[in-house]
């Protein structure tokens, strides 16, 4: 299979997964609009409003940047778990499988597809917070690569709960118990500066901390940790999964007997 | 010419401990439309699995026009379209998408792939659903919903799993027209397994049957039914029986009352039985030949193996094919 040929395999996965949640919107861009709306309202209005700055800006402000990180987080994991598991359901990941397309292909269409929705939400959610909040973007370069790098890490993530998943509540787990724990502990509504030394040097082994301080930087200009690392960190989480589901796809893992 | 198909020393054990495969040798010519018989669980999905990619084989080669399946995969999937035993495409997709996606996988650009579309699910008699969910179509459209997304990439190779199980006679004949076609007028090389022997019979040219992941037999049609030397006629009579009448060189079975069961061998005349039949005062008011006679040979040879391997069939289910 030369060039164009992979090219054109990897733009019908993509256009078919894009398609695939487009068609749902409501039950894929909507639900987490409205929960971002309803934390600005509670935690930002309501609460917020007695809280001190925090790291100098105005505590609904702060937490625009953790929000968006945490929808597209959630989003890109979500689609391709879903989406992944359902053709495994149905089979029609064989229509793959027959075909020459490499698993490089099988993989990166998947996760872009995966980006495509947590990038579309991000944007979504984005504009609900700028109703709230004050609209900032200061390193917006910054902002974009680690949102779109996060969300590689998370659509891959993803992909491999997928490949190993038998039921449908294998695709429930990892984002009821590792996942939302993690992202919330991952400094999307504080600053580490607040914990006791204990808690600050634990939060420091959480990936995703290091994801959502550097989109605050792009977003906001402050961050608790250092900017480099926190690319270098995204950059070998996504090299590592993306290793790992490829070799997975070739081997068959969880799709092949 | 390279040969379209060639398995060497294949197996498969499955991760449970089932053997679905013990050292299958074939050979499919190019240009060739073949047969691969075999009962229940004989293997036939399994070996199909792995010549598509779907299945990892335990050991042995598979080659398809030569590319081998270890050393060129890619290039072998190109050359085969598989039409499954099981449905696998996703119910809520459009028909006219499953087939175009099919095409993008395989690397067509979407012009092209729209117009192979049209072609095939226009002689599939599909067309006119081609905007409706997959869901929406009855089990013989599914079917062939399946065989025109096989050959949306112009296979050299088309493999089918039981492509008729569940079709009606009408569409089904038209399937083999179809397929016969495919086959005479474009060189496509078809592999199809079945359990309508006559479907294999109206169709093929060389035959394999395979049984307990073994190839039992593997020969041309015509060969195959030139062995057929015997065969059983029921007849249904006016009265009931009271004794078994005996005619010289015949067995004849009594079944019930009014039905008696005669194997003939190649030669014997069937006059000499009714004349029998009359002196010993019995009428025949009907009769029928008991099974087709491919289905006959079929049942002897599967036994032949069983005997050979010491495995008996499931009790009282002789006839499942
Ligand atoms: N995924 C699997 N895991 C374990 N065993 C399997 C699997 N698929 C098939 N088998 C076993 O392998 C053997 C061969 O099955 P296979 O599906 O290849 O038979 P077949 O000839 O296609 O039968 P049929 O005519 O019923 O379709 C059977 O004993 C079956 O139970
Ligand atoms: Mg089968």
């Amino acid at each position: 299979m030369n060039l164009r040929a992979a090219w054109i395999a990897y733009r019908t996965i993509v256009i078919r997964e894009v398609l695939r949640f487009a068609r749902i919107w409501v039950q894929t861009i909507v639900p987490p609009a409205v929960t971002t709306a309803l934390y600005f309202v509670i935690f930002g209005h309501l609460i917020g409003s007695q809280l001190d700055d925090m790291q100098g800006y105005a505590y609904v402000d702060y937490i625009v940047p953790g929000l968006i990180m945490m929808s597209v987080i959630t989003q890109s994991y979500a689609n391709v778990v879903s989406s992944f598991f359902g053709t495994k359901y149905h089979r029609n990941i064989e229509e793959m499988l027959t075909s020459p397309m490499s698993s490089v292909v099988i993989v990166a269409g998947f996760v872009t597809g995966g980006v495509a929705r947590g990038m579309a939400v991000g944007g979504v959610v984005s504009l609900v917070a700028y109703a709230f909040a004050e609209p900032r973007i200061a390193h917006p370069g910054v902002a974009l690569g680690i949102a779109l790098l996060t969300a590689v890490v998370f659509a891959l993530g993803g992909l491999i709960n997928a490949i190993y998943a038998k039921t449908f509540d294998d695709i429930s787990i990892v984002p009821t118990f590792v996942l939302t724990p993690l992202t919330y502990l991952g400094g999307v509504f504080y600053t580490i500066d607040l914990l006791p030394d204990f808690w600050q040097q634990v939060s420091l082994v959480n990936p995703i901390l290091y994801m959502i301080n550097a989109f605050r930087y792009g977003l906001l200009g402050v961050t608790d940790i250092r900017l480099g690392l926190a690319f270098l960190i995204t950059l070998l989480f996504a090299l590592a999964l993306f290793l790992i589901a490829v070799r997975m796809i070739q081997k068959g893992v969880g799709i092949k007997h | 010419m390279s040969d379209a198909l060639r398995v060497e020393g294949l197996t498969k054990s499955y991760g449970n401990g089932v053997d679905a495969l013990k050292g299958v040798d074939l050979v499919v010519a190019e240009a060739d439309f073949f047969a691969l018989l075999g009962p229940n669980g004989a293997g036939k999905s399994t070996l199909i699995g792995i010549v598509s990619s779907l299945v990892n084989k335990t050991a042995g080669r598979v080659a398809v026009f030569g590319e081998d399946l270890d050393r060129n995969p890619r290039a072998a999937r190109a050359a085969i379209g598989l039409v499954p035993q099981e449905f696998n495409f996703n119910i809520w997709e459009p028909v006219e998408e499953i087939v175009i996606n099919q095409a993008g996988y395989f690397g067509i650009p979407r012009g092209q792939a729209k117009v192979e579309a049209r072609k095939h699910l226009t002689a599939l008699g599909l067309w006119e659903k081609r905007r409706d969910q997959a869901s929406t179509l009855s089990g013989g459209m599914k079917r062939r919903l399946m065989i025109a997304r096989a050959l949306v990439h112009k296979p050299k190779l088309l493999i089918l799993d039981e492509p008729t199980a569940g079709v009606d006679i009408e569409i089904r004949q038209s399937m083999w027209h179809f397929l016969r076609e495919l086959n005479e007028h474009y060189g496509t090389t078809v592999i199809l397994t079945t359990h309508y022997l006559e479907e294999a019979e109206n169709l093929c040219r060389r035959i394999a049957i395979i049984d307990h992941g073994t190839i039992i037999e593997n020969t041309s049609m015509r060969s195959l039914l030139g062995r057929l030397n015997r065969e059983t006629f029921v007849l249904y009579l006016r009265e009931p029986l009271e004794t078994l009448p005996k005619v010289a060189d015949m067995e004849i079975r009594q079944q019930d009352e009014t039905t008696l069961e005669v194997d003939l061998v190649a030669g014997q005349s069937l006059s000499r039985l009714f004349d029998a039949l009359n002196q010993a005062g019995l009428e025949v008011i009907s009769l029928r030949n008991k099974r087709n006679r491919l289905e006959e040979l079929f049942m002897r040879l599967v036994k032949e193996g069983n005997a050979a391997l010491g495995q008996g069939r499931i009790a009282g289910d002789p006839e499942v094919v």
